[in-house]
């Protein structure tokens, strides 16, 4: 079953090649204007009575830029995901990983967590809707992790602010360390420390009794469309938050500061970045421009990506409500699995760069 | 008269899923009751892995989202 959202109000028969070309015509425009984004920000920046090279400067000049970028990205992506998504479900991955075996099951967990559609409100039944039909435990939480660890916001975002090539490695990580850790998990059997009423759910019948929906390829359109008016919707206060706090590291932070605290010098950095993530709960979307930013003034690669990965895997609110469903006890296996992992990603990277 | 289950934790969605019902029932004219069932266990008892869910007169309607409003208008006609 798919997301079902409000449909826009004037959604009278329009013929499909409209639907079509209207979006190939938006993707265009968005191409251009993207493209001048640049000298729109110089030009903005220009027009304010600051110099443009003091650190007032420097910060605006940076928000400017970043905000409108950002926001585009999101839109574009959220609408592509949107529509991908609509070819996925809960249900259809739930099928596809039921009585799989430990390790492939890990891989195709995790990799579905990308594309099947998810909301951290649905975290619990998902989570017995999975292990009650048979998935093992250790492959529900491949899929647990990866599902807000390794999303598309984050991807194309650090692609479009930090680079392709941190991009890739986040991806890659990502993925690993839910592939890893939710193996690890499945090894420990722990199917013991689940709270006790969740091992006596029973699937009702009614499972399969909602058959699959057709959708057109407009219905998927549509579904693209209203992600991108729910998500952006929801997050857009979030990244101009983490675009003001990344445009103050820019224009005010020495240097020689973050070099010293989040430098590849200073081993603690790691474990430390992985600690304050923990409490810390936003999402991708607010935390990149803060990544961006740390990364300009010299703090190291590893550090910053185990900061990110805590911030978005490791939350705190996530806990409290799968804490419902586990022990504290698993809880605690779960932190102390997927906390090792993001750890070791940073040491690694702070090695290699 | 119709018993409508709106089946979630709880969340936004399920708030906004439950005045949309409550809502197109009263411009419908007809008479239903809106229930909200939070209870995991019992959510789970209707097979829903993904919330909000609706129930009918004990019977599975959708799930994963809030409705469109044709759907609910169909829902409670007389």
């Amino acid at each position: 079953m798919s997301i079902h959202t409000q449909d826009p109000a004037g959604h009278a028969a329009r013929p499909a090649w409209a639907w079509h070309a209207g979006v190939v015509a938006f993707v265009i425009l968005w191409f251009a204007i993207y493209k001048q984004l640049p000298a729109l920000s110089e030009w903005l920046t220009a027009l304010l009575p600051v110099d443009r090279f003091s650190p007032t400067g420097e910060a605006l000049a940076f928000f400017l830029y970043d905000a409108p970028k950002v926001i585009m990205l999101l839109a574009l992506i959220v609408f592509a995901m949107g529509v991908v998504r609509s070819f996925f479900s809960p249900e259809k991955t739930r099928a596809l990983l039921s009585g799989k075996r430990e390790g492939v099951g890990n891989v195709m967990a995790a990799s579905l967590g990308i594309v099947t559609p998810f909301c951290s409100c649905s975290a619990v039944p998902l989570f017995i809707g999975f292990v009650s039909a048979g998935v093992p435990l250790g492959v529900t939480f491949s899929f647990l992790i990866a599902a807000p660890m390794v999303n598309e916001v984050a991807v194309i975002l650090l692609w479009g602010l930090v680079g392709w090539k941190v991009a890739v490695v986040y991806l890659i990580f990502g993925l690993g360390i839910a592939i890893v850790a939710g193996w690890v998990i499945g090894r420990f059997h722990l199917e013991g420390w689940l709270q006790d009423w969740v091992k006596e759910i029973h699937l009702g019948s009614a499972a399969s009794a909602l058959p699959e929906e057709d959708l057109t390829m407009i219905d998927r359109y549509r579904q693209g469309i209203a992600s991108v008016r729910d998500i952006v919707g929801k997050i857009w206060i979030w990244i101009l938050a983490g675009i003001s706090l990344g445009a103050i590291i820019h224009g005010y932070v020495p240097q020689e500061a973050m070099v010293s605290i989040m430098g590849s010098g200073a081993w603690w950095s790691v474990p430390a970045a992985v600690v304050v993530g923990i409490p810390m709960y936003t999402n991708a979307a607010g935390i990149i421009p803060i990544v961006e930013a740390l990364l300009d003034k010299g703090a190291a690669l590893g550090t910053v990506l185990a900061f990110m990965m805590s911030v978005i895997a490791l939350s705190l609110p996530e806990m409290l409500i799968l804490r419902k469903v586990l022990t504290t006890r698993l809880i605690a296996v779960f932190v102390g699995v997927v906390g090792s992992g993001i750890l070791m990603v940073g040491f690694l990277f702070n090695a290699i760069f | 008269m119709k018993i409508i289950k709106v089946l979630g934790s709880g969340c936004k969605n399920c708030e906004t899923t439950a005045e949309l019902i409550a809502r197109k029932a009263a411009d419908a004219g007809t008479d239903v009751t809106v229930e909200k069932v939070t209870d995991m266990g019992t959510i789970m008892a209707y097979g829903v892995m993904s919330t909000p869910g609706v129930v009918i007169d004990e019977k599975l309607v959708h799930m994963g989202g809030v409705p469109k409003p044709e759907q609910v208008d169909a829902w409670v006609k007389a």
